[in-house]
């Protein structure tokens, strides 16, 4: 592909587009991950941390 | 339980966007990727040069749409902001936080391109045309909005403050607009950047223009999602700690 | 409208009381201008073709130094709150607080630039011109600052933050304030219609800022 004399700007402002895009398709996913595992994360802890107190208040009922 | 209640009440909105946009997302961003592929093909084996800047009008292709998603990104968190101060609408405040990054990226990209699409155009990788003005105070905008949020701890307040920032900004962009036409009329006469567009060109700048505002949907709503599980996950700390006190008061008691 | 005219007073006599504020102020814009040229090199023709833009902007970098104060302190001692629940509405008061800085730092600033136009050759027939658009954009300048201090009251880095928040606001003043003075050197009579802008904009940001400003104030009060 034959792009003129200018051909290095127009690839340069196409990888800086695509670098600044890129990054942000990225960190947008990467985000989305981490706040999916926090979510779990809480999740899981939330319901040992409930059967606990569950488990305390049986043993002190008996 | 009443702190029960007010928590279902805080996610039951967003349950529903949720799952909305769950259903939805992948569609948007295929879409989004089609008219981007498709459009890149045309540019680079189909669009013929112009006839005056050369090869160099390809830049056009991503530089234009970069403009219009920076002004349409401004636009949804100016309109979100209104949401959140007029009708406390829960989503809005993620609406408006989850669109800042995506519009100042896209200005950015919008002032880079713009910059090297200038030097083969004009010479020099700056002229204070009106236009680029604009943009990067635009720009400026964009990185007060994000500043202002991230510089409050209390969330809720951030959101606010930063919406009522974003309605001022609002009603100074046309203004601002206006001065910088007027500023350039006195120094710079003409600066030859208004070609109309070829027919021949006109259609891979629509299908660029189209596939961009996709992905820039299709990334505002996974943004949301993000923001909204991370207000879930802050939450159930929140309630975590206070079933701890509690249990602790109990055992004290 | 007596609780005004008693904030206005009162704002009044505690800036010249303290008098440090505006001494601060002041001293910042002699400095600023007189680097200028340290830096530039004493070239006198340049000096004075560039002469009113360094003279505004370093008004509007001085005027920004004294707006974090105009909430601070009626904050920490309770008296924005008071305000909040006054019978006068707090857009007023806002507004009081706002002209009071107006006439404590930015007149005197206005003031102060003739003076310092001497320093950088500035053509003496433009004072006018220079003093007459700066009384005339300056209260742009307190009253869009006024929004800027009330939205990073409880900021962290609020004073950096202000001066990216505010600067942009103060485009349009500063474009028209300068081609006002641009017109004056040619001896065109756009002069009168540049100060007009000016005016409006004066005008308008007196009449609106007040409204963000106390909405922003009210959110960090409940």
């Amino acid at each position: 592909m034959d792009l003129g004399p200018h051909a290095a700007f127009i690839w340069a402002s196409y990888a800086a587009f695509a670098a600044i895009i890129g990054l942000l398709i990225g960190w947008t996913l990467l985000d989305g991950w981490r706040q999916a595992k926090a979510l779990a994360d809480a999740d899981r802890r939330g319901l040992k941390r409930r059967s606990d107190r569950t488990a305390n208040q049986g043993q002190k009922t008996s | 339980m009443k702190s029960m209640q007010t928590l279902t009440q805080r996610l039951a909105n967003p349950t529903r966007f949720m799952e909305l946009s769950r259903a939805i997302l992948p569609w948007i961003a295929a879409g989004a990727a089609l008219f981007i592929a498709y459009a890149m093909y045309l540019v680079f084996f189909v669009a013929p040069p112009d006839y005056q800047q050369g090869e160099t009008v390809k830049i056009m292709y991503i530089h234009v749409p970069s403009a219009w998603l920076a002004l349409m990104g401004y636009s949804i968190i100016a309109l979100s902001s209104f949401g959140l101060l007029v009708f406390r609408h829960p989503l809005a405040d993620v609406s408006a936080k989850a669109a800042a990054p995506i519009g100042a990226a896209f200005t950015l990209a919008a002032l880079i391109t713009g910059s090297l699409w200038g030097k083969p155009m004009w010479g020099t990788y700056w002229v204070w045309d009106a236009r680029l003005t604009s943009v990067l105070i635009l720009f400026f905008l964009y990185l007060g909005l994000i500043a202002l949020r991230s510089s409050l701890e209390d969330e809720a307040l951030a959101g606010k403050l930063t919406a009522v920032l974003a309605l001022v900004g609002v009603a100074i962009l046309p203004i601002i607009k206006f001065s910088v036409d007027w500023w350039n009329t006195l120094h710079q006469p003409s600066t030859g950047f208004t070609s109309s567009v070829d027919p021949s060109m006109r259609t891979p700048l629509l299908l660029s223009a189209i596939g961009f505002t996709l992905l820039f949907i299709a990334l505002h709503l996974k943004g949301m999602q993000n923001e909204i599980l991370r207000r879930r996950v802050k939450t159930l700390r929140l309630a975590e700690i206070e079933r701890g006190d509690r249990a602790f008061s109990e055992r004290v008691e | 409208m007596t609780g005004f005219w008693a904030l206005l007073k009162r704002d009044l006599t505690l800036a010249v009381r303290e008098g440090s504020a505006l001494g601060t102020a002041l001293g910042f814009y002699l400095v600023v201008v007189a680097m200028l040229p340290l830096g530039l090199g004493p070239d006198l023709k340049l000096l004075s073709r560039i002469a009113p833009g360094v003279l505004w902007i370093a008004l509007l970098l001085a005027a920004l130094l004294s707006l974090p104060r105009m909430f601070e302190a009626d904050h920490e001692d309770g008296s924005l709150e008071v305000m909040a629940t006054a019978p006068l509405p707090l857009e007023l008061a806002v507004a009081a607080k706002a002209l009071a800085h107006w006439i404590s730092t930015g007149i005197p600033l206005a003031l102060m630039a003739p003076v310092l136009g001497l320093m950088l050759n500035l053509d003496i027939t433009l004072t006018p011109a220079l003093v007459g658009t700066m009384l005339a954009g300056t209260p742009a300048i307190s009253f869009l600052g006024s929004v800027g201090a009330a939205l990073t009251l409880k900021a962290r880095r609020g004073g950096l933050l202000l001066a990216l928040l505010v600067l942009p606001l103060y485009i349009p003043t500063l474009i028209f304030g300068i081609s006002a003075i641009g017109f004056a050197s040619l001896g065109q009579d756009g002069l009168s219609a540049s100060l007009l802008i000016l005016l409006a904009i004066s005008v308008a940001s007196v009449a609106a800022a007040p409204l963000a400003s106390a909405a922003a104030l009210r959110l960090q009060m409940s």
